[in-house]
């Protein structure tokens, strides 16, 4: 029988060994997925970790892709330490995105001093919006959080759908489901390095989103805020006793889970796209998810599980590129990444013993 | 602590990279003499798969393979969604030496037209678009063609007078595809009437399957798509009434429905665009018709064509080819007046031809045979 007893103490030992186990694992196992499809091991590593962030626009464009997952990850990461389970930033992202895009294309003539400041305001107000539906269901009438921001995703997939292809449609765009593009103002620009120009396209809301994940970490392990979504979380009638108000926990971090989901849709619009179109978010919502947990639900960790998780998805395209390797084999190996990290998580946080059965007994009395 | 934790875990990905790095030492990924090749590069929405819009790609792709031979090296990249993602994978492409890059779906345009201004030396072809710059040509298939042959044989195979059409979005190549269809019908069927349900989505095997039945229980004896999935011929199938299958040849899913199928054939296309620039002639055709430096071909060229009409009687199938005949060698332009809309009011007079640039910007009505209005 296999006993899993919670560890009241994590060596620094293990703390460290663990992730590298469990990054070789992968690199093992991915290579011999690589190998028995008939490419070759290492080379095909080296395609999927070091080629594509070989040049320094690469590595640019790196912290462009994982910008929207850190901006996300950090609100979500609020939401899990308070047991709130918020799947729903992907609605939320779209919503920020809407917001900011009604600012955007209702203000073109502002200047970026005045339209910049509005659209990250509006966007935060978006994504706060349709992250109150759940929160306030589930204050209101205890209904599923899980389920009602899951739904509302697609509701938000098709608001903006609508959006884009009846009211707000371009005149000029010949029917075709386009916005009009933002005016320059509303636009994030890429950033100039000095003596280097720009690093791919590396633009000024990834500097955005490392502060974000950095006040992140300050408010969680630094501000009674922080503490009480922590003691919310881990032990909610210590936290009741102690006179903190859950419900406020509850809508106090969905509005900071929704207005950073909201933000990052602000965000990868104004950086990336120019404009709305009827997808605006890539799945990042629900893949924020998953870093949020690849983190540890720690913001600082955030950063690096974005990165990572970026890496994956980069590395997956170059190695079509470069090796015709099939796209789902991409989503195989994140899937082992993934899975070894985990793994790596549960024998770090749990002691495993394994004792042989005692069903002899039985036998003997017959 | 768990700071400490995360950290530790960054840096040993990077040392892991690095001595992975170490390991391979020499071993690049880019492939050997490939200088005097031409490279073509593909971007492709979906993984190819076996039937529909990129697998009708990839069959083109292989045909430029088979085609030039070692003349050329091709590379596609599958998956790429219709966002910033497009941009880097497109990038990625023109910065691994390919000298002219498809960019195969709607949803590339800006993306190619951003990319293409970094990288001046390399051609890029959108499909589908409408937007060019020096460097980036369009190019796409008259699919109405098809579709106003598939309303002659839906006008004549049709007992029950109704038929089921499915539709993606309302994109100008859609509403040009149902009004073709909607013409093709009356040329041959003065009470027919087309019923049109949105899926909203190209792709999407449960919805078509939903929408086909609903047609189906309406009443309709006859489906259409302009979506990309077999799921539509499945059901019109197993309810023994029959349809017209989309993109590529859809028979070997369902035999007994499918009366035939559009197929795109982007080969000739393909090769020929790179013939043009390795003989020093490729051009993105800009002149002062914006509409006329579109590449626009259709059944003329093989561009679009008909598999097999089959399940049908022959003198149907003989109306059909007489059909595709004439728009063939160019004596029906389909979009020529008297065109009504399905209110009677006559939209295009009698004698008047709409030409391209009309067709992507004045049809915004549906003709007379096709039921509803357009959404949006």
């Amino acid at each position: 029988m296999i006993s899993m007893t919670p560890r009241k103490h994590i060596p620094l030992s293990l703390t460290l060994l663990t992730p590298a186990v469990a990054i070789f694992l992968t690199l093992a196992v991915g290579a011999g997925i690589f190998g028995i499809l008939g490419f070759s091991p290492l080379g095909s590593l080296y395609t999927f970790f070091v080629a594509p962030i070989s040049r320094p626009d690469q590595i640019g464009d790196l912290f462009v892709k994982a910008c929207p997952l850190i901006i996300t990850a950090t609100g979500l990461v609020f939401c899990f330490r308070a047991n709130v389970w918020n799947i729903g930033a992907e609605g939320q992202l779209v919503f920020g995105a809407i917001f900011s895009g009604w600012v955007a294309l209702s203000f073109p003539d502002w200047p970026a001093i005045t339209l910049m400041p509005a659209m990250v305001l509006a966007s935060i107000i978006g994504g706060i919006c349709w992250a109150m539906i759940p929160a306030l269901l589930k204050v209101r009438f205890n209904t599923n959080e899980i389920l009602v921001s899951l739904m509302l995703t697609y509701v938000a997939a098709l608001f903006i759908d609508w959006l884009v292809r009846g009211p707000w449609r371009d005149p000029m765009s010949f029917g075709f489901p386009l916005t009009k593009m933002y005016s320059d103002a509303g636009l994030i620009h890429r950033i100039d390095v000095p003596f280097v120009g720009s690093l791919g396209q590396l633009h000024w809301g990834v500097v955005g989103a490392l502060l974000l994940a950095i006040a992140g970490s300050f408010v969680l392990s630094r501000t009674i805020l922080g503490f009480q979504i922590k003691v919310m979380g881990d032990a909610p009638r210590a936290g009741r006793f102690a006179g903190f108000k859950p419900h406020l926990v509850t809508i106090g971090v969905m509005a900071i889970a929704g207005g950073a989901a909201g933000l990052a849709g602000m965000v990868e619009v104004s950086a990336s796209m120019g404009q709305l179109q009827p997808n605006v978010s890539f799945g990042y919502g629900f893949t924020a998810i998953i870093v949020a947990f690849l983190a540890r639900l720690n913001p600082i960790g955030v950063i690096f599980a974005g990165l990572i998780v970026a890496l994956a998805e980069l590395g997956g395209d170059y190695a079509q590129i470069a090796l015709g390797m099939p796209k789902v084999v991409t989503g195989v190996f994140k899937g082992i990444l993934l899975f070894m990290l985990l793994a790596g998580e549960t024998f770090n946080r749990y002691h495993i013993t394994w004792r042989p059965s005692a069903v002899m007994p039985v036998s003997k009395e017959q | 602590m768990k700071t400490k934790i995360t950290l530790s875990f960054g840096a040993v990905a990077a040392v892991a990279s690095l001595a992975l790095s170490a390991l391979v030492g020499l071993t690049t990924v880019t492939a050997a003499n490939a200088a005097d090749k031409v490279k073509v590069g593909f971007v492709y929405l979906t993984t190819p798969g076996d039937h529909g819009w990129t697998y009708a790609h990839e069959v083109a792709r292989q045909d430029v393979e088979k085609h030039f031979g070692d003349k050329v090296e091709t590379t596609f990249v599958e998956n790429v969604p219709e966002g910033p993602d497009s941009a880097r994978v497109i990038r990625e492409l023109a910065k691994q030496g390919n000298d002219i890059i498809f960019t195969t779906s709607f949803g590339y345009m800006d993306h190619t037209i951003k990319v293409a201004k970094e990288f001046p030396n390399v051609k890029f072809e959108h499909i589908t678009g409408y937007k060019r710059s020096p460097n980036v040509a369009t190019g796409n298939i008259r699919f109405y063609e098809g579709r106003y042959v598939q309303g002659v044989v839906a006008g004549l195979m049709t007992k029950s007078n109704k038929i089921g059409y499915l539709a993606s979005f309302p994109i100008p190549e859609v509403i040009q595809g149902i009004n073709a269809f909607g013409i093709g019908l009356r040329s041959v069927n003065p009470k027919a009437e087309v019923s049109v349900i949105w899926v909203n989505s190209w792709y999407d095997p449960v919805k078509e399957a939903d929408a086909a039945k609903v047609h189906i229980a309406e009443g309709a004896d006859i489906l259409a798509q302009h979506t990309d999935s077999p799921a539509m011929l499945q059901t019109a199938q197993k309810a023994g009434v029959h349809g017209f299958g989309q993109s590529s040849d859809m028979k070997a899913f369902a035999p007994k429905a499918q009366l035939f199928s559009s197929v795109n054939n982007w080969g000739p296309y393909y090769i020929s665009k790179i013939q043009q620039m390795m003989d020093g002639k490729w051009s993105t055709g800009d002149g002062p018709d914006h509409w006329a430096g579109n590449t626009w071909v259709g059944m003329a060229d093989d561009y679009l064509v008909l598999s097999p009409f089959e399940n049908m009687p022959s003198d149907v199938a003989a109306a059909a080819a007489k059909a595709a005949a004439d728009i063939k060698s160019g004596k029906n332009k389909i979009f020529t007046g008297p065109i009504k809309d399905n209110s009677g009011k006559i939209r295009v007079p009698a004698g008047k031809t709409l030409n391209d640039g009309e067709l992507f910007q004045t049809l915004d009505y549906y003709v007379d045979g096709i039921s509803g209005k357009i959404p949006g």
